[in-house]
């Protein structure tokens, strides 16, 4: 894979091309091999429940799954497709109302087939008061992965 | 703001808009809700805004999990005795074919309510609900009336 500047360039290329995640204001933090952050703003637009103030777990779930999508992505050797198979989030605790929600995603396993991906939302300094865990599984379509 | 009044006045009147209204991101996705019958439908139309993949062009699957989610709060929200907005615990997706960029359709089935605990299952279509694009099932945290 391409030394980690490359790699960053690629992914941030890449969340720009998404619409969706232009519109959700999505934005590439960090990235390296099979493994990405990124970060969600705040907005009204995207409330859950008005009276709190809290983000819906939609958004919650495209940081999720473009997070670990993205991981999946710069996991392979070769640049190729990694679409979703499934994505499981368990809600561990609201978001703040005006917080930016950072999303991780790390490949941890990938297989000949599959790439086993997971992630975490949390705000800045507060990894250890995650907001959501997720797990999800993408294929590997990568040109040569038949061969090697 | 009077969330059992709106639930109240969304099953009198048989019209999920001022529920969907209460809710921003309801408005962000463009969701859309129909009555027929006993039954409710969840609607996404085709919009723009919610393209992930652009050569194909598809819908985000973020997006698509993000309407099927709320589908089941509205769902529970229209369907059970419940004082506020269910708060979802988890949700566990499976995408099944590729959601192209057209209209999307949702509808769900509380699968057993507990106390406190309602585990629906979500189906969402495009061509032809025997086709489904994702099926989801999430378990939501209810807030009884007093």
């Amino acid at each position: 894979m391409a030394d980690p500047g490359d790699l960053q360039k690629q992914m941030e290329f890449m969340t720009g091309a998404l619409e969706h995640c232009v519109r959700l204001g999505l934005r590439v933090l960090d990235a390296r091999q099979g493994w990405l952050r990124m970060e969600l703003p705040y907005s009204q637009e995207i409330v859950g429940n008005p009276a709190t103030g809290v983000i819906h777990g939609g958004p919650l779930t495209t940081l999720m799954d473009t997070a670990c999508g993205f991981a999946a992505f710069a996991a392979m050797s070769k640049p190729g497709l990694a679409p979703t198979l499934d994505l499981r989030i368990d809600y561990m605790g609201a978001a703040q109302p005006g917080l930016a929600v950072i999303g991780e995603g790390e490949a941890y396993r990938i297989t000949r087939n599959v790439i086993f991906c997971r992630g975490l939302a949390y705000h800045e300094s507060q990894k250890d008061k995650p907001i959501a865990h997720c797990t999800a599984t993408f294929m590997r379509l990568e040109p040569a992965a038949a061969g090697g | 703001m009077d969330v059992i009044g709106l639930i109240r006045a969304a099953r009198e009147k048989r019209d999920f808009s001022g529920l969907l209204g209460l809710i921003p991101y309801a408005g962000f996705i463009g969701m859309d809700c129909l009555h027929l019958g006993r039954e409710l439908v969840f609607v996404l139309p085709a919009n723009e805004g919610n393209v992930g993949n652009p050569t194909l062009p598809a819908l985000h699957g973020g997006v698509i999990g993000g309407f099927m989610e709320n589908a089941a709060i509205l769902h529970c929200l229209g369907h059970l005795e419940v004082a506020a907005l269910p708060k979802v615990v988890d949700f566990s997706l499976d995408y099944l074919r590729p959601g192209r960029f057209q209209e999307t359709y949702a509808a769900c089935e509380v699968v057993r309510q507990g106390k406190k605990v309602a585990n629906v299952s979500v189906t969402a279509w495009q061509t032809t609900r025997t086709e489904p694009i994702a099926n989801a099932r999430t378990h939501l945290l209810l807030q009884e009336p007093d």
